[in-house]
């Protein structure tokens, strides 16, 4: 009998078909979210006019456009409306299928209001942010005058930690390999170099780059070591920065050499290549080329460690940016350390985009 | 003396035997067909033929070398024995010609342009001397597997071996790497191919062996083995190749 009841029970449930699910809740919504949106932005915009004080006319349009945009929101939270009503007609008039496609659009309307409406409130927050206690927050970092008189200064200065990056990115692109291969030298007799290795990676990933340039500026100076004692200070900056990154890119070349699969070393040696050549012909340049991503990572790291190399009396960007502000009692300089920064590192970003396409392009994968 | 001689040859991984007590000799110009399930041993006697794998106990030898053991050139070894592998291994950031001229100029210390000439010339034998600038993985699997024959006859090897080498193909690319394989054969090269290409083992071989569990159960010439197998277990194991229509 339970049997019986339960085959009714699903015949029920089968010839119901899948209900439209309803739109208005969701519509209403996104409709609150865009208009609190467009009023903190409306608030935060009168605030940025009000501390311009006497803004040209070119910056009075910018901020009128700026308000039309943060209305756009209402935009897609109407349509959701106007699909919501639909919807319910729809299903009066009995046609299901229609109404749930609606239903569907309008949902996709009402979801894009809230997103878009989410982006307005975060750029209102950061306006107000700026546009505090009379726009003190805005004058401190970014003043036009400070950005126009430092702007030499710092740029010049940031010749040198564009030196010591590119320095030391040559010599770790070497030295990384070379503790990665003595980490992977195969047999008993490989067991020291294995060890070396790790003793290596594991203590200089784990000492921060900062006192390695200290130890290394000030030490090898103080102890009068032969060569090193006269070599120039930007000198001192890229070995030391070397000995810190060479670990992290070991371990990215040890990923990319271990990733090949076995059958590469197979049939490498199977033709008579020894151990050593395998890994300089088939399997490193393999390797190298599935790790250019990670490896961009660890270079950029160490663009930004430059930064740093003030702590052993190189004068780079960043301390001569300091020596600006503070004469200035304003961190404008700062902020233009920070954008070149960021300027020199996206063309690198793209480059290895392109890099990777054309690469997979030419080889058809 | 055979020219290639494998003398109760035992290899374990681990605690597990894979091969127990192969003995197997090869004349010059001969073809052995190896057959057997998957597990029978097949892959592992070549790979150990080539050193790519070590034995724990027997003997191998090639032209009355001892090439087993320790202490051995195995990078001179494998000059004389060539192998093409299942999913033909060959290395993707290298155009074909160069996958070819690879071991020649690194290993055979030819000149790149001898190189360069022979392996045209062995291509244009496979019909695929106009991909000669092409990545392997612009090519099908047929294609590459008759590029990876290429790359081992170019260090000009005394013996190929050859495994499973068209177990990974599409039915209509098995043709065309067979018929190269029979025109090897016809050209007096000597070879061992682990097969499940049950036909062509009959056509081309002039020994066949059946393995079992590590052992060579029964060998004989193809019609032998396939007319009037001697072992049940030979039997069966054909009559289930038979009746998954591979014979």
């Amino acid at each position: 009998m339970s049997l019986t009841s339960t085959e009714v029970g699903s015949q029920d449930a089968r010839s119901q078909a899948t209900p439209s699910q309803p739109v208005f809740p969701v519509a209403g919504l996104g409709l609150a979210v865009a208009v609190l949106a467009a009023v903190a932005a409306l608030l935060a915009l009168t605030a940025l006019h009000r501390m311009l004080a006497d803004p040209s006319i070119a910056v009075s349009v910018a901020v009128v456009l700026a308000a039309v945009a943060s209305l756009l929101p209402l935009v897609p939270a109407l349509r959701a409306f106007g699909d919501a009503r639909r919807r319910a007609e729809r299903l009066e008039h009995g046609s299901l299928a229609e109404a749930r496609h609606i239903a569907a659009n309008g949902r996709e309307h009402a979801h894009t209001a809230m997103g878009y409406a989410a982006a307005v409130l975060i750029v209102a927050g950061l306006l107000w942010f700026v546009t505090t206690n009379d726009g003190a927050v805005s004058k401190t970092f970014l003043r036009w005058e400070f950005l126009k008189s430092s702007f030499s200064n710092v740029a010049k200065a940031f010749v040198v930690n564009v030196e010591v990056a590119l320095g030391a990115q040559v010599l770790v692109l070497v030295f990384g390999l070379v503790l990665a291969v003595m980490r992977l030298v195969p047999g008993r007799a490989g067991r020291p170099m294995r060890w070396m290795a790790i003793v290596y990676v594991d203590t200089f990933r784990a000492i921060p780059s900062i006192i390695v340039l200290y130890l290394v500026g000030f030490g090898l100076k103080l102890a009068q070591v032969p060569v090193i004692k006269d070599l120039p200070p930007i000198w001192l900056a890229i070995i030391a920065l070397t000995l810190t990154y060479s670990s992290y890119v070991a371990e990215v070349y040890r990923a990319g050499i271990e990733s090949m699969h076995p059958s590469q070393w197979a049939a490498a040696r199977s033709l008579g290549l020894s151990y050593g050549m395998t890994l300089r012909t088939v399997i490193v340049p393999q390797a190298v080329r599935r790790i250019i991503p990670p490896l961009l990572n660890d270079f950029i790291g160490l663009q930004k460690d430059t930064a740093l190399i003030g702590v052993m009396g190189v004068t780079d960007a960043f301390t001569q940016a300091r020596l600006s502000a503070s004469n200035a009692f304003n961190l404008t300089p700062v902020i233009v350390v920070a954008l070149l920064f960021v300027i020199i590192t996206i063309p690198q970003a793209r480059f290895v985009d392109r890099l990777i396409l054309k690469e997979q392009r030419r080889t058809g994968r | 003396m055979a020219f290639l001689e494998i003398d109760d040859v035992h290899k374990r991984y681990g605690d597990i035997p894979v091969l127990r007590g192969v003995s197997l000799a090869v004349a010059k110009h001969d073809v052995v067909c190896l057959i057997g399930a998957s597990g029978s041993g097949k892959s592992t006697l070549l790979r150990c033929i080539n050193a790519l794998e070590t034995i724990q106990q027997g003997q191998i030898s090639v032209d009355g070398d001892v090439v087993s053991g320790l202490g051995v050139d195995v990078n001179r070894l494998r000059r004389n024995v060539g192998m093409v592998f299942q999913s033909y291994n060959l290395f993707p950031h290298m155009t074909v010609l160069r996958n070819v001229i690879l071991a020649p100029v690194k290993v055979g210390g030819l000149s790149k342009a001898e190189a360069c000439e022979r392996a045209l010339d062995l291509l244009d034998r496979v019909g695929m001397r106009d991909k000669a600038d092409s990545y392997p993985d612009a090519l099908s699997g047929g294609q590459q597997q008759r590029v990876a024959i290429v790359r081992a006859l170019a260090s000009d090897p005394q013996v190929l071996l050859l495994d499973e080498i068209t177990a990974a193909l599409d039915p209509e690319l098995v043709g065309d790497v067979l018929e190269i394989v029979r025109e090897l054969a016809t050209d007096g090269l000597t070879m061992l191919l682990a097969t499940h290409e049950m036909s062509f083992a009959r056509e081309v071989a002039s020994q066949v062996c059946f393995l079992d569990q590590g052992e060579i159960l029964e060998r004989g010439t193809p019609e032998q083995i396939f007319e009037d197998p001697h072992e049940d277990r030979t039997r069966q194991f054909l009559s289930r190749v038979l009746a998954a229509g591979r014979l």
